[in-house]
Order: C-alpha cells, then sequence, then structure tokens
C-alpha cells in the first residue's frame, strides 16, 4: 500500500529540517527523506580517523537565526554553546598577527582602528536593511501583489531613511568588489585581506569580483542575528542537525534517513509524490526540496518534465564551488608562530594580504588548485572534548581555492594539494607535519557526493548579486514555489540563500502555509 | 569564388532557376537568392491552380531529428501530441516559447522510428538544441542537405507519374513514401503551401537537376510552370495557410512587448494539445485558455477588389485591429484579407469595415470598403483531398 502524507520533505538538510518543523507545527503530516545516515546536512560531523571527528562541512556557526532558534527550541534538544563571538585572527608568520574581536581590532594602526569603527557603523546599517529583507520571501519585481509591494516600498523606506550620505554610499558600494572598497577604507594589508576573505568564502569569486561587497555584507548578516563572531557547539555542527531533527520529530514530523529520493512523481504539471530509489512510492499533495535547484530541476525532476526555458534557466545557474575542507587529525597542538593556546581557540585566517586571495583564485578560473591557498582554520577540539582522544587535537581548514575538476582528475592532484596546504600551514605552524596523525581533503566533488550539492557549493549557488533576491534560484521562479505545482525549495538555493542560518526553510514553510493553508 | 564565399546562397537548382527565370527578378529566402517571379506572377499562379507548378522550396529550414528520445523530445517542443502523427505520415505543428508565443509553424515528418524531420521557416537550430537538454536526441541542421521541389496543382500527379513515380495515385494527404529515381531515393510527400492537390519531392542535392531535367520533359501534355514566391503568395493566401515574419512576428525576434502571438490568437487552437503533460508553453497556454486571449485571426472577405493590404480594420469608428496579408483571389473570386483583431472582435459574421488606401497614376485615393469575418478560407477544392487524383 502507498504510503500518503501531506508534505514529503527532500532532504534534511537543516533548511529541509526547519522548513518541516514549522510546517509540522502548523499541523501538517511530514516526512522528511534523508539520503545519508544522519540529518542536518551540511551541519554534519563525521569520524574522518579513528577516534577524531570534525564538521564535515560548515565548521563554524555564526548565522543561525535567532527566531529560529528560539521557535525550534534548539537548546532544549540539546544544542550547547561551547563558544560564542570567536575572535578572527589574521595570522603574520612573524607572529605579528592582527584581531579583530567584534567591532574591535587589535594589532593595527589607530588610524584603521578608528575606519574600522566607522567602517563597522556603516555596513551594520545596511546589514539591518538587508535582515528584513532576508526574513521575508523576496518580492516579485512584476505582477507584486500588496505583500510584496510592503516588502519593496519597506526597502525604499529603509534606503530613504539611511539618510543621504549612508544611502549614496549604499548604492556605491553594493555591486562593486571588496578589493576597491578595503584600498578606499584601510591600509593595513592584513586587515583588508581578513575582511575580503570574508566575501569569497565558499564562493568561486576572489576580492576584485564584482558583488564581493554584497556578499561580504551577506555573511555579516550574523551581526544583525546577535553574533559578533564565529561559535562552536558540542559534538560539531552535526549536533546541530540532531537537534533541529529532534525538534521536528517533537511536533511530530517524521524524518527517514538511508531513503535516498530518485525522482519527484507528477501528473501532467504537479507534483504528487516521490519515487524512492529502491522504487517506493510516497504520495504526498506538496513536495519541498531541500536539494539544491540544480539537483532539484535537472534530476529529480528531470528536464524533459518542465518547459525548455525553464530548464535553460536551470542549466544556468552558476553553482560552482571554490572551496574545499581540510581535516587533520593531530597529536598534540601544533606550535602556531605567536600564538598562545587560547588565541589558538579562535578562527585563525592564513591570508597575507588581498593580492595573495586574488592569485590563490586565480587558478581556479582556470580549473587548478591554488599554488598558495587561503586558509580559515577552526581548531575545534581546544573547545569540545568529544571530537579528539584526550590531549590530541582536529585542525579544520576551509581551502580557498580547489577548483571541481582539475585537469587529470582530483586523485592525480589530491596528495600534492593535501601537501601544498601543509606548506602554507608550516609557515605559520612549523611543527605541523610532526604532529600530523591523519588528513582528509573534501573536494569540491567530495563535497558534491557527500552533501548532494551540485558543484559541491554549499551555498547551492553563487551568492552574487544576478543570483539573489527574487532571481534566486533564477529569474520566473522565486518565492520558493516552482513550475512545477505542488513543488516548493526550502534549501540554499532558496532566498535568502546559504549559510547554517535557517531562513530559507522558514520562509519557504509559511509560504507554503501561506498558500496552501494551515491542515 | 566558392558558393561558401558568396554573400547570398544558392540553392542546388539554381543553375536550372536562373535560366527560366526570365524576369530575373531575385528575393532572399533566409539568406538564399530565389526568385520573385519567372515570366509572370499571375500565369504561375494559373499553373498551380489549372496545371502544374513547381516552386524550389530547398531553402526550407530542416531539421533531422533522431534517437530514443525523439518522439518525447519533438513532443515536449510543439503544442500537438507528436505520437499521433504514424511513421509515413506528416504532421503540421507550432511551436512556442515557455510565454505561450509562437516561435514559427511548420512540419513534422515521421521518417522511421524515432526518426523525423522538421521543417521551418525560421532558423530553428538554436532553440531546438537548448531545447534538447535532458532527452538522448540527435538533432541535425540538414538544410542544405536535402533539396526539395514542390509540385502543386491539379495535374500534378498525372505530370509526377509520367515520370515515372508509380503508384503515387495511391498517397493520401499527409502521406511519405520513398520512390526510386535514377537509382537512388526521393521522397515524395503530399504536402503543400498552396492548397491545391500537390506533392513535395525531396531529393540529395547532386541529383537535384537531374530531378528538374526529368520532371519538366515529362510534362507533355499537362503544361508545367515553375513559379516564384509572388504567386506562392497569392495562392496560400486563397487557401489559408499563415505565413510566419507576414502574419506574425517570430517570438524570438519580436523586440517590443506585446506583439508576439500565440497558438490561440493565430487560429491554430486546434494544434494545441492541453491534455499533454507538458510542451513549451502549456502553463502559459493554460493560463490564456482561462484568462482570454487578446487578439482573434480572422479572415475577412472585403467588398471590391482593391487588396486591403495593411488596413486599419474599423468597427464603427474604431480601430479594432489591422490587416496582415491580402490579395484579391482569382480563383475564388474574392478579396481576401488576414487580420489581427482585437478580442472580443473577429467571429464570423462579424461586419467591419477596412481603410483601403490605393494609388491610380500617382492619386492615392482611400476607400472604407466594408467587410465580413469569414469562417472558412474561400479556396478549398476537393482535388486537394481527392485520392486517387483526377486522371488527365
Amino acid at each position: 500500500m502507498t504510503e500518503r502524507f501531506d508534505v514529503v520533505v527532500i532532504g534534511a538538510g537543516h533548511n529541509g529540517l526547519v522548513c518541516a518543523t514549522y510546517l509540522a507545527r502548523a499541523g501538517r503530516r511530514v516526512l522528511v527523506l534523508e539520503a545519508g545516515s544522519a540529518p542536518g546536512g551540511c551541519a554534519a560531523t563525521h569520524e574522518f580517523a579513528p577516534g577524531f571527528s570534525v564538521s564535515a562541512c560548515a565548521q563554524w556557526l555564526y548565522q543561525l537565526h535567532p527566531q529560529v532558534m528560539r521557535d525550534l527550541r534548539l537548546e532544549s534538544h540539546g544544542l550547547k554553546w561551547l563558544a560564542r563571538d570567536l575572535a578572527s585572527i589574521a595570522l603574520a608568520e612573524d607572529g605579528q598577527h592582527v584581531t579583530r574581536r567584534g567591532d574591535r581590532l587589535e594589532g593595527v594602526a589607530p588610524e584603521d582602528a578608528a575606519a574600522f569603527g566607522d567602517f563597522q557603523q556603516r555596513t551594520g546599517k545596511f546589514v539591518k536593511l538587508l535582515a528584513r529583507l532576508f526574513e521575508v520571501r523576496a518580492p516579485k519585481l512584476v505582477e507584486a501583489n500588496l505583500t510584496d509591494r510592503l516588502t519593496l516600498a519597506r526597502l525604499g523606506l529603509g534606503l530613504k531613511m539611511l539618510g543621504k550620505d549612508d544611502m549614496s554610499e549604499f548604492m556605491r558600494i553594493i555591486l562593486i568588489n571588496m578589493y576597491d572598497l578595503m584600498q578606499d577604507t584601510f591600509d593595513n594589508e592584513r586587515l583588508k585581506a581578513l575582511l575580503s576573505l570574508d566575501s569569497v568564502l565558499g564562493a568561486r569569486m576572489g576580492p576584485r569580483t564584482p558583488g564581493t561587497v554584497f556578499a561580504y555584507l551577506y555573511r555579516q548578516l550574523s551581526r544583525e542575528f546577535g553574533f559578533a563572531g564565529v561559535g562552536l557547539v558540542e559534538g560539531g555542527a552535526g549536533a546541530l542537525g540532531q537537534a533541529m531533527a529532534e525538534a521536528a520529530v517533537a511536533v511530530g514530523a517524521e524524518i527517514r534517513l538511508a531513503s535516498r529520493v530518485a525522482s519527484v512523481e507528477m501528473v501532467a504539471d504537479r507534483a504528487v509524490g516521490v519515487r524512492l530509489e529502491d522504487g517506493t512510492l510516497i504520495e504526498s499533495a506538496t513536495v519541498v526540496s531541500n536539494a539544491d535547484p540544480v539537483t532539484t530541476f535537472r534530476d529529480l525532476v528531470g528536464y524533459p518534465r518542465i518547459e525548455a526555458g525553464t530548464a535553460r534557466r536551470v542549466s544556468e545557474i552558476r553553482y560552482g564551488s571554490g572551496s574545499a575542507k581540510l581535516h587533520l587529525a593531530l597529536d598534540g597542538l601544533p606550535a602556531f608562530v605567536g600564538l598562545n593556546p587560547e588565541q589558538m581557540g579562535q578562527r585563525l585566517v592564513i591570508a597575507p594580504d588581498m593580492d595573495y586571495i586574488e592569485r590563490a583564485f586565480n587558478a581556479v578560473k582556470y580549473d587548478e588548485c591554488s599554488q598558495a591557498p587561503a586558509l580559515d582554520i577552526s581548531i575545534p577540539s581546544l573547545h569540545d572534548q568529544t571530537l579528539a582522544p584526550r590531549g590530541q587535537h582536529v585542525l579544520s581548514a576551509i581551502v580557498q581555492f580547489a577548483p571541481y575538476q582539475p585537469e587529470g582528475g582530483w586523485d592525480a592532484h589530491r596528495q600534492d594539494f593535501i601537501d601544498r596546504v601543509l606548506d602554507v600551514l608550516a609557515r605559520y605552524a612549523p611543527d605541523i607535519r610532526e604532529r600530523l596523525l591523519a588528513t582528509e581533503l573534501l573536494t569540491p566533488q567530495d563535497l558534491e557526493r557527500e552533501f548532494g550539492m551540485a558543484g559541491g557549493h554549499w551555498h547551492h549557488g553563487e551568492m552574487s548579486l544576478d543570483q539573489v533576491l527574487m532571481m534566486r534560484p533564477f529569474p520566473g521562479n522565486s518565492q520558493y514555489g516552482t513550475v512545477v505545482d505542488g513543488l516548493y525549495l526550502c534549501g540554499a538555493g532558496a532566498h535568502p540563500g546559504g549559510g547554517l542560518m535557517g531562513l530559507a526553510g522558514r520562509n519557504a514553510a509559511r509560504e507554503i502555509i501561506k498558500r496552501e493553508g494551515r491542515a | 569564388m566558392s558558393s561558401d564565399d558568396r554573400m547570398m546562397l544558392q540553392t542546388p537548382f539554381h543553375a536550372r532557376i536562373a535560366e527560366a527565370c526570365e524576369l530575373n527578378s531575385w528575393g532572399d529566402w533566409k539568406g538564399y537568392t530565389t526568385p520573385d517571379a519567372y515570366t509572370d506572377v499571375e500565369l504561375e499562379y494559373f499553373a498551380v491552380r489549372n496545371t502544374t507548378g513547381v516552386f524550389d522550396l530547398s531553402p526550407m529550414n530542416k531539421y533531422r531529428v533522431t534517437g530514443p528520445d525523439a518522439e518525447a523530445y519533438l513532443n515536449r517542443l510543439v503544442t500537438r501530441d507528436v505520437s499521433k502523427i504514424a511513421v509515413g505520415r506528416v504532421g503540421y505543428a507550432v511551436w512556442c516559447n515557455d510565454q505561450g508565443q509562437v516561435l514559427d509553424d511548420g512540419t513534422i515528418f515521421h521518417l522511421a522510428d524515432n526518426d523525423y524531420r522538421l521543417c521551418a521557416w525560421a532558423r530553428a537550430l538554436d532553440w531546438l538544441l537548448c531545447s534538447a537538454m535532458g532527452f538522448d536526441v540527435r538533432i541535425e541542421d540538414e538544410t542544405a542537405d536535402v533539396a526539395a521541389l514542390a509540385v502543386q496543382g491539379p495535374t500534378s500527379c498525372a505530370n509526377l507519374q509520367a515520370m515515372g513515380l508509380a503508384g503515387l495515385e495511391t498517397l493520401k494527404p499527409y502521406g511519405l513514401r520513398e520512390f526510386e529515381f535514377q537509382g537512388g531515393a526521393l521522397l515524395v510527400s503530399r504536402t503543400g503551401f498552396t492548397g491545391d492537390l500537390g506533392y513535395e519531392l525531396w531529393i540529395a542535392p547532386d541529383r537535384a537537376e537531374a530531378l528538374w531535367d526529368t520532371l519538366f520533359a515529362s510534362a507533355g501534355y499537362n503544361m508545367i510552370k515553375p513559379f516564384g514566391t509572388h504567386a506562392l503568395e497569392l495562392a496560400r493566401i486563397e487557401a489559408g495557410f499563415i505565413q510566419a515574419g507576414v502574419d506574425f512576428v517570430p517570438a524570438q525576434n519580436v523586440v517590443r512587448p506585446g506583439r508576439s502571438r500565440s497558438p490561440f490568437e493565430l487560429g491554430l487552437g486546434w494544434l494545441v494539445d492541453l491534455d499533454k503533460p507538458v510542451f513549451n508553453g502549456r502553463k502559459a497556454l493554460l493560463r490564456e485558455k482561462s484568462q482570454g486571449s487578446r487578439y482573434r485571426f480572422a479572415i475577412l472577405d472585403v467588398d471590391g477588389n482593391k487588396p486591403a493590404n495593411h488596413s486599419f480594420i474599423f468597427k464603427g469608428r474604431k480601430v479594432v485591429g489591422t490587416v496582415t496579408s491580402a490579395a484579391w483571389c482569382p480563383t475564388a473570386k474574392t478579396n481576401i484579407a488576414y487580420a489581427q483583431l482585437e478580442m472580443p472582435h473577429g467571429e464570423p459574421g462579424e461586419e467591419l469595415s477596412a481603410e483601403i488606401y490605393y494609388q491610380r497614376e500617382l492619386q492615392w485615393t482611400r476607400v472604407l470598403a466594408p467587410c465580413r469575418v469569414v469562417e472558412q478560407p474561400p479556396f478549398n477544392p476537393t482535388r486537394r483531398r481527392a485520392t486517387p487524383p483526377a486522371v488527365f
């Protein structure tokens, strides 16, 4: 007998779980189907060497929306913060680091410190403006109904309320690149690189890529959501996935792991359920895909079942990633030059100057590995005893940049690239190789396979200006609904986008309830 | 100079056509040199209606669609149900973009299982290829690889039989059959753009001239004449065929918003099968079906004998549409105009008037000619459908 639910959510990524929870709370019978063996999607922890575990994809928590956190009562479902508002330290080989703690800087000239104060104040206003826009569905520009008109009016009013100077500054910088903005604003090279790395993490963009200022502001949403820096939870990011899964189950949603959806079942242009890889059919009037838009339309729906123009739009989404993850199992704490253990527990950044990042980015344009990648490093075991045997440590690094498909395939480049990253690390922590017990490199292809993300892009498509708001995932398909009636998107590929934030899932649930009514 | 260096392309029949084209009056059909008229437009037209006319349609864009998903692919591409076009049959079809606006109309030849030829007025390779994502199909532009002649008129069957196409009389309208011609293959379809009895012949370019020569040598008593695009224009208007680029602007060529048309607005609603689960434009056409169209295609019978070219159409004193094609039709003896009328105008029987400007010896005159919407095109002879055709 065929099972029937009100809603099937494809993928137990964090947005899928958030969406499922809101829908279940609204009285719907919700089934979440997850291909993998654990809930959470990019909020994942895995053991990469015996006794050593690490956040496999997202390594920091800094954007989780406070409303989502409250509504899901995540802390009562086991989410335990071990560190919040960590500092970001831009490492220097000579130990003259630049440290950013929230709005304060250490290790820079007073002029830069003062300029940073102004910069924070100004960007803070912009971030506030964007946050309002991201907490609701993206308005349509044409056929706008009252809700959309209000959103646009609020945006317009918000812009106006910035005042003449800030408004013109917003209009000036929102389209430009981080490199120019940093050159305009600061002198210290390491500071400029530290801030501009924030604009390209997870992306296939360099500091000189247009629109990186927007990407930077997007990441700074964290400030609006109550974070002054990155944070860690006990058990790694997977614990967030676990807590969200418990929150969903607590309100009646059902989650099935190791249940890979093969296709969306359709009658004409309407979704009527899903078919699992083993052939099982599950019926539901509403299907919500937490998968990225390319995976959803190309693989689960299939281009032949949508109209050609839409298929073409999907194929034109830029979803190529430039990021890899490197995980190291260490038999002791490495000696980073000029850092004490308390400092090593912060967010460590290796990007000496902006040209260094841009050069690292140049390589992936030609599907090559960066000669000297920029790194965003976490040593979570300094906060979390559960990740490594006592006295031993794990180091996790986001590596910018790695191509999706280097010439000859990744097998031919994997060890070489790991060595390159270790060479970079050794400049700042000379004993890193002596401490090494095991390594794991997750290339964009590995991330794609492990987390079901087309291109390995953890934002489910580049967060560039042509792919946000009403253009996310693509023009003509915004506001969570799709060209397939009854099929919705709730993942990072939908507005507002990526990051462990939960807003896409929450906004999608609200839109579904609004369109289809409460159960 | 090789032919690739010329600005204008030439069809495989060009040498023969140039010889026959006494007026030396040439036009441009999608980059090919084509004759507007050979000797006299009326004589050529009357050859089509009374004996046999021959038209070179080699410039027609021809696309071969093959592979396991060929039928599924075409079904997503066009608005009608392609599965109903059996092997050995030809189907008229129209295709739209996602907005339900017509890109082109044309014919689909079902040559064999999952082997089709799509004939289109507009260049379509880009759209065909980008529509192919997700389908296991192969799409080739074979425009230059297939030469084609339309052989049209009441004695066309007799002439082709005289040329050696034995058994042609059993070929039904929209049927397709392969014949042997001088040791090679000759594909014949009972199709055309004149509304008369007629056939289209498809052959390899290197044998095109031999086909032309044999065809014209065979005629004898059943007079045969080549005809150009102007005579074709007259015939197709009389027969009720719309022409891309004239009666509608293909949606991919439209620059100004609102200038493209849906199949419903071109009188082609009968080609739209909304019961198919998916085809390009379906969603938009469903919406149009429930919300109503903006325009209606109408055939007008205009009083008098002045063709209502480019006329404004009035309902009382209000302009309600414009004319896209018009002609005095010599056989039907009616003055016909195709009009795009704003809804709700255009119901059969509606009385309107056409504002016609015409010139006699540099003097312009304006008439407001009464006209009415007719249900059917004026020329639709039974010989068009008769199988076997009459013997001559």
